[in-house]
């Protein structure tokens, strides 16, 4: 009886342990799957690490419409596939994994991607690496000859989203929502506000740090702490909806980011930066199929169709409109298609020098007309005056 | 909105710790009866996605839909329970390799998000949603209006549910039983008590429990769905039942301090208080740590109230 006892207990727990690895291993099966895996020497094969669900309804949404597009536009000369939700920390694997698939160049488009994809260019010279957002050539640092690096003038069309909301607050205190005190939020920060001051020279913001990229309940704390302290428009720059919901419950006037909500929030929505990644996945994967792939710093723009406006809400009114596509078409205009580091010209960043711009304290940052360099963009750490709010997180 | 800072720092506390008081309540029902949940953020969004997934898919009037999702979420939830049930009553698994197993397999990298994008949720917000309700036109009333009675139906409920759960567990013969079978399992089954069949009713309920925390973020919070939207609020779920000393009213306020807590630093931030953000996001974590260590010395914890037989598994065959 004893032994017996003991034995089925044993086989009990084994059962266990089994049906606990089994768990847990189909629930990390169950969402890293990938499109597609047919094998095909012919065709590019094109692979996608992004650090988000592809539902998201914001940032690696917007990438995987871009890689559709390409697939749309090549079809069977490529073969796509993807990652998602893959951890800045733990990407290193799947790029391994994908090389491994005979992926011949790979797109990687999380910031914290940058130092494993530029160590794996390193190690495989024959295919590409292509990062998002990443500063590593920016910055100046040697990385190998088949590792290159894209990303856009978001702040232009934030510059031109806080024209709307210069138009919009009535007390002049606009409430603004944002991950992190990083260079690249605090640049896109400047630019909406000297936005909003550009046809509202009283406007003023409040600045609140939720210290995550998303995190609807926080990003929904923050909003409603911004109303309460009585703020009469809300810019989020965050990955959820959350703020939009505030701002509806409140019936306030709203900026969201990188993501078109004029639909499901139209009682308040004004508009915001968007991003077309399509038309640089589909010229990079044509230049590694006719061999003209070369290591660049794309930086896209308004010019070539990179960042655009979100649909305007109908707290716009036709003046306001008329006003910001005025801006807009001029900026079209200013520049062809983007090319390597140069300075801030025509083509964006047109509105860092109208005037001195002077940062918190009053001191003058960028003098009026001054040209500033991509690698300036990319080392701000100061905020705009008119902002209140800390820069430390 | 009101103004008033400290009726803007209490409504907040009470609608951010809903979520909290439901997963904290059941997971205080499965631990009174012996079985550690670990899953509990697995199981919240296990009840997000299903709670979604109703309210996306089904046309109706919000009388309808609402309970309908709610019904949902804690079938959803309850069903990521009957696994770690199985696994840690029948098969006597570890319980807590279970349960962070519920919720590596049901969590942000598993079948929640699956899910999701099996039925393409989160597209847009959804329509019917747990807003704000004044509750018997109390909202009114000064202070006491916006804080207690401009709450979700959601909130309510919650009271209700932990008066209900006090009384079923301290004042009521079923509730001496799930003690004993937390306690002693063995003195429980000698005098006639499943011991067996109460663990998988308490943890099964528990995990319904969790569901309706689960609605809390996806019909009421942002509300719609998003990938892993709860952030980790399962674990402080689980902090909480020692917080509360396994009660379910001390649970309560330490939900709402929480919830309290969370949003506060925002409501400074926005009326320039100059606090260092790094104390503030960890105060909670603070005082989690501080409940823990008090409660890791085995006496101190037996006086404060854990079950005895907490995480150990039931085998007759022992007696």
């Amino acid at each position: 009886m004893g032994s017996q006892a003991s034995h089925s207990r044993r086989r009990f727990r084994t059962a266990g342990v089994l049906s606990v690895a089994v768990l847990a291993v189909v629930g990390l099966v169950a969402t890293a799957c990938s499109s597609s895996d047919s094998d095909s020497s012919s065709v590019v094969k094109a692979a996608w690490i992004y650090v988000g669900p592809t539902n998201d309804g914001g940032w690696t949404q917007a990438h995987d419409n871009g890689r559709k597009f390409a697939e749309t536009e090549l079809g069977s000369n490529v073969k796509t596939t993807y990652k998602e939700n893959v951890k800045e920390a733990e990407v290193a694997p799947v790029i391994e994994d994908l090389v491994k698939d005979g992926n011949t160049i790979i797109f990687a488009t999380s910031y914290g991607y940058a130092e494993p994809m530029a160590a794996a260019a390193a190690k495989y010279p024959d295919v590409k690496f292509e990062q998002a957002t990443g500063d590593l050539i920016t910055a100046g640092k040697a990385t190998p000859a088949n590792y290159a690096e894209y990303w856009g003038a978001g702040e232009d069309t934030l510059y031109l989203s806080g024209i709307a909301a210069g138009k919009a607050t009535k007390n002049n205190k606009i409430g603004i929502e944002a991950p992190f005190a990083i260079p690249e939020i605090i640049r896109h920060l400047n630019a909406f506000v000297l936005g909003a001051q550009s046809v509202n020279p009283a406007a003023t913001a409040k600045v609140v740090w939720t210290n995550d990229w998303f995190n609807p309940t926080a990003e929904k704390q923050a909003a409603e702490s911004l109303v309460s302290a009585g703020v009469d428009v809300i810019f989020s720059h965050q990955d959820s909806p959350a703020a939009g919901e505030v701002a509806k419950a409140n019936n306030l006037p709203w900026v969201g980011y990188d993501s078109d909500q004029s639909g499901a929030y139209s009682s308040v929505w004004l508009t915001t930066a968007t991003y077309n990644w399509g038309p640089r996945y589909l010229s990079r994967i044509n230049a590694v199929n006719d061999n003209t792939w070369k290591s660049d710093n794309y930086y896209g723009t308004i010019a070539d169709g990179f960042t655009t406006l979100a649909t305007f809400g109908n707290l716009v009114s036709a003046d306001t409109k008329t006003l910001i596509d005025a801006e807009l078409t001029k900026a079209k205009n200013a520049g062809a298609t983007s090319i390597n580091i140069r300075p801030v010209v025509a083509a964006f960043g047109w509105f860092w020098s109208l005037s001195d711009r002077q940062d918190q304290t009053g001191a003058v940052k960028i003098t009026k007309g001054q040209t500033l360099s991509q690698k300036d963009l990319y080392e701000m750490n100061w905020f705009v005056k008119g902002i209140d709010g800390t820069l430390k997180n | 909105m009101n103004d008033n800072l400290f009726i803007v720092v209490f409504a907040a506390a009470i609608y951010y710790g809903t979520p909290l008081v439901y997963a904290a309540l059941g997971e205080i029902l499965a631990e009174r009866s012996g079985v550690i949940n670990l899953g509990v953020e697995g199981m919240i969004l296990l009840g997000a996605v299903g709670g979604c997934w109703v309210a996306t898919t089904v046309d109706g009037p919000a009388g309808i839909v609402l309970p309908l999702a709610v019904i949902v979420s804690m079938l959803f939830a309850a069903a990521g329970a009957l696994i770690h049930a199985f696994l840690t009553i029948t098969l006597r698994v570890n319980q807590i390799i279970s349960g962070l197993a519920l919720t590596i397999f049901a969590g942000v990298a598993g079948v929640s998000s699956y899910l999701a994008g099996l039925w393409d949720l989160g597209r847009a917000p959804i329509a019917n949603q747990f807003g704000r309700m004044d509750l018997f036109g109390w909202g009114d009333l000064p202070v006491l209006g916006p804080i207690l009675f401009n709450q979700t139906l959601l909130t309510y409920l919650s009271w209700l549910l932990v008066v209900l759960t006090s009384i079923y567990i301290f004042r009521t013969r079923w509730g001496l039983q799930l003690r004993a079978v937390g306690e002693s399992p063995q003195t429980a089954d000698s005098v006639g008590v499943a011991v067996q069949r109460s663990r998988y009713l308490h943890v099964l309920v528990g995990g319904a429990f969790a569901g309706i925390a689960g609605a809390c973020f996806s019909l009421s919070i942002l509300p719609t769905w998003q990938n892993g939207m709860t952030l980790g609020q399962g674990w402080i779920a689980l902090a909480l039942v020692i917080f509360g000393f396994w009660r379910p009213d001390l649970m309560l306020v330490g939900a709402y301090l929480f919830g309290g807590l969370s949003s506060l630093r925002y409501t400074l931030q926005a009326r320039g208080v100059e606090i260092p953000q790094l104390f503030l996001d960890s105060l909670p974590y603070v005082m989690t740590i501080v409940v823990l260590v008090v409660v890791s010395n085995t006496a101190a914890r037996r006086q404060l109230g854990a079950p005895a037989a907490l995480g150990k598994p039931y085998e007759r065959e022992e007696r």
